[in-house]
């Protein structure tokens, strides 16, 4: 291995970038929850109203909904400054570090959280899923929060293991397969806020079940493919530095269980009698291992996957 | 009454073979399995941490036993595990041999015949045209790969078989993953042996440290080859201040002798040796002190290097040495290995730097007997000093022996005396082999892409009718969701209008 110059000023010049990307995903997180909590009182109210006075239409109930308010507006473009300023800060540190920014786990989360946003936010362009905006945001902040308050750690050059162009392919697959998967877990608190019978009211002004379903299928769709693909590579990966293809490592383990649980939710959608309610527990389900594999699985599970730099 | 009985008798087979086969059962084996696979995480496993489960027995033996007899350390050859998955693939067997039969004849048969009542398909137009639309239609439907079926008055056209397709290879291709890896696993093999600088390894059973066969494995698998290794280097980082003592690179050049080709080559982390029959890995290393011992009565009773094992980061390191034939009584000695000393304010050495900067040895002595006669086998990085006694060390009636390299010191009472020759490093190698791997990552790679095919290929039935009194009437259906139906439909029209004026 050739040896690396690490770039200690750059990396605090990319904390600097990723620590305001935070400030700003908390404006636009505020802004959103307005805007929901708004929009749930504008339709419930009408709502109530239309009950009142049977027969009579709410002039305004479409337009709440389509057409962009002033506070939506500020939201989406405080999310694109802050994700182009996360970017900034994920690429310093890659230019820092001299590798890719994604070798430990306060790497991993701002490029993750980077490519959650830029997967919704392109999704955005093509689909109005504006309405999971306030769930998006919230999940980014918590990511790069954690990121910076409990996963930072200076740039170090990488161990022998890691040296590998696999570290490339392995990690930024698993990377875009938590962007897809974490938007469809978005799509099914969605369904179930909506679906649930207390809370039906505030969230009315979300799409109906159906297409909230659909929508999530097709996120966790890609995202499956996105994970096979992932542990794949980690088992080709593994042949090389570890001399097995799979040992059963803790994170092996959990790799596996989650593909088994979204399996599980793909069959869901297609067994009468599972879709709906069921599988949106499911694929949440299978979503908060996710988050368990990279959390709890990295810092407290004994393993071969030593990465954390904590 | 004959016929009745047995229907009854085959009752219940067949009523288990339909549960198991169906699909919520699928689903319910998929969750059983993730459920069954996380102890695997949380207790250690043979397979993958024998020496947590060592630890395990030794720090709580009665939960340990308990645990074990659930076969809590073996999860993944389990019994019930292994029920599980095995369940699994034959719901999976039987759900998917039927679908193939049906969907090989649904390859061969034509497009279903044309619903009467189009208008109740999830899409659906209707406007003004004659025949001429109907011609217009085969042309373009058939442009666009729609298998098409001409019924008198209307068309009747499919396209997106490969989902099907794809659906059926990737359930095909997890059974190829699982006898892959099964057969596989049979007929791997993993040995280990540690090697010092210097040192020779002949591949064949007796010269592994430990060895792993699968179940299938025969001795004639390993094709006769030797390794010598002939120097053991660690890069430090030393470019960056805060990473100064990290090591960035191990190396571990040797010499092989295949047979018939001699070469030298490099073994990295990540970048095996392949040897013939198997790959060679590097997977630890560490310091091989040489040390001679000489007994009271001046014979050399040990000389050579110790495999010290790393005790941290910075390589401080434990090493025994055991002298059996040294005279009046056998010695043993536990030693300590400082690559960089440190004296702390206690008086005990810490190692403050991994690389040999200031090297120091420290040795506690024992004398009596070692215990190696009696029939038990004893590790050779431990030392049972039950039966022997401390001449030398902490808290021992001489100061434990500190020695520099090239430096050599008496034990007390005239029991001999130790050398530090020299230091040389070693590295701890694996030699493995699965023949079954490739086969796992082929089954793998095809699973991908069929499952890929499966998910992303809409599969589509598109109608057009010519209703008398000159109207025409097109429809679709998709099978699953599919958001590009209307449009889909949208453009077939479009260009089927335009087919048909011209």
């Amino acid at each position: 291995m050739t040896e690396v110059v690490l770039n200690e000023p750059l990396s605090q010049v990319s904390l600097l970038f990723v620590s305001s990307a935070l400030a700003f995903l908390a404006l636009a997180l505020v802004l959103f929850s307005f805007q929901l909590v708004k929009l749930s009182t504008v339709e419930a109210v009408s709502s109530e109203a239309k009950a009142a006075s049977s027969g009579s239409i709410m002039v305004d109930e479409k337009i709440a909904t389509d057409k962009m308010t002033a506070t939506e507006r500020a939201g989406f473009i405080l999310l694109w400054v802050s994700t182009a300023i996360l970017g900034v800060g994920v690429v310093l540190r890659g230019v820092a570090a001299g590798r890719v920014p994604w070798a430990n786990m306060y790497e991993f989360s701002i490029s993750g959280a980077f490519l959650i946003l830029l997967v919704y936010l392109t999704a955005l362009k093509i689909k109005d899923l504006r309405f999971i905006a306030t769930f998006i945001t919230g999940f980014a902040l918590i990511t790069v929060f954690a990121a910076v308050s409990l996963f930072y750690v200076e740039v170090q050059t990488i161990m022998p293991a890691l040296q590998s162009y696999w570290l490339v392919i392995h990690v930024v697959v698993a990377i875009m397969a938590t962007g897809f998967l974490a938007v469809a877990a978005g799509m099914h608190i969605a369904y179930l806020l909506k679906a649930s019978d207390r809370a039906r009211k505030l969230f009315s002004h979300f799409p109906e079940l159906l297409q909230l379903e659909r929508i999530a299928y097709r996120f966790n769709v890609v995202g499956f493919v996105l994970w096979s693909f992932t542990l794949i590579a980690g088992a080709v990966w593994a042949e090389r530095a570890w001399h097995r293809y799979w040992g059963w490592d803790t994170k092996e383990v959990w790799t596996f269980i989650i593909w088994v649980l979204y399996a599980g939710y793909l069959h869901a959608m297609a067994t009468r009698g599972w879709n709906g309610k069921r599988a949106a527990w499911l694929g949440l389900v299978a979503f908060l291992s996710v988050i368990f594999n990279f959390t709890i699985v990295n810092l407290f599970f004994k393993g071969l996957h030593v990465y954390s730099g904590l | 009454m004959a016929s009745s009985f047995l229907s009854k008798l085959w009752f219940w087979p067949r009523f288990f073979w339909r549960q198991l086969t169906s699909m919520r059962n699928a689903l319910i084996l998929l969750l059983l399995l993730a459920v069954a696979a996380v102890p695997g995480s949380v207790y250690p496993q043979r397979s993958a941490d024998p020496n947590g489960v060592k630890f395990f027995y030794d720090n709580e033996p009665e939960l340990a036993a308990v645990l074990d007899q659930l076969q809590l350390f073996d999860v993944y050859t389990s019994v019930w595990f292994s029920a599980i998955y095995i369940l699994l693939f034959v719901s999976l067997a039987g759900c998917v041999l039927p679908r193939t039969k049906i969907h090989f004849e649904a390859l061969r048969a034509r497009p279903v015949q044309t619903p009467k009542n189009l208008e109740r398909m999830p899409e659906y137009l209707s406007e003004a045209g004659d025949s001429s639309v109907l011609e217009s239609a085969m042309v373009v439907l058939k442009k666009r790969g729609f298998r098409i079926d001409r019924q008198q008055e209307s068309i009747s056209s499919e396209k997106g078989y490969a989902k099907e397709t794809g659906n059926l290879v990737f359930h095909y291709s997890l059974v190829g993953v699982l006898l892959a890896v099964g057969f596989g696993g049979g007929f791997s093999f993993s040995g280990q042996r540690v090697l010092v600088e210097g040192d020779t390894f002949v591949n064949n059973l007796a010269s592994y440290d430990s060895f792993s066969p699968g179940a299938l494995f025969n001795e004639g698998q390993l094709e006769p080859f030797s390794l010598t290794l002939d120097e053991f280097d660690v890069v430090y980082d030393l470019a960056n201040r805060a990473n100064i003592g990290q090591p960035i690179d191990f190396v571990a050049s040797v010499s092989a002798d295949f047979g018939q080709t001699q070469t030298t080559s490099d073994i990295r982390v990540n970048y095996p040796l392949a040897a013939p029959g198997a790959n060679v890995y590097l997977t630890g290393n560490g310091f091989a002190p040489v040390v001679t011992v000489f007994d009271g009565d001046g014979n050399i009773s040990y000389q050579g290097p110790i495999v010290f094992l790393p005790q941290d980061s910075n390589m401080t390191s434990l090493g025994v040495i055991k002298a059996p034939d040294a005279l009046p009584e056998q010695l043993g000695i536990i030693a300590f290995f400082y690559p960089t000393a440190e004296k702390l304010t206690t008086g005990a050495y810490t190692s403050i730097y991994p690389d040999p900067i200031s090297p120091l040895m420290t040795m506690n002595v024992y004398t009596g007997n070692l215990g190696l006669d009696s029939g038990i086998p004893r590790n050779a990085y431990a030392l049972d000093t039950t039966n022997m006694e401390m001449i030398a060390g902490r808290d021992g009636p001489v100061a434990a022996i500190e020695l520099e390299v090239g430096q050599s010191a008496d034990l007390p009472d005239g029991l001999g005396s130790v050398r530090f020759d020299g230091l040389l490093r070693f590295a701890s190698l694996d030699v493995a082999h699965n023949p079954g791997g490739i086969w796992v990552l082929l089954f793998a790679a095809l699973s991908l892409v069929s499952l890929t095919m499966s998910l992303m290929v809409p599969r589509r039935r598109v109608w057009v009718r010519l209703v008398p009194g000159g109207k025409i009437e097109f429809a679709a259906l998709s099978r699953r969701d599919d958001p590009n139906l209307p449009q889909v439909l949208e453009e077939i029209v479009q260009e089927i209008r335009s087919g048909s004026k011209k």
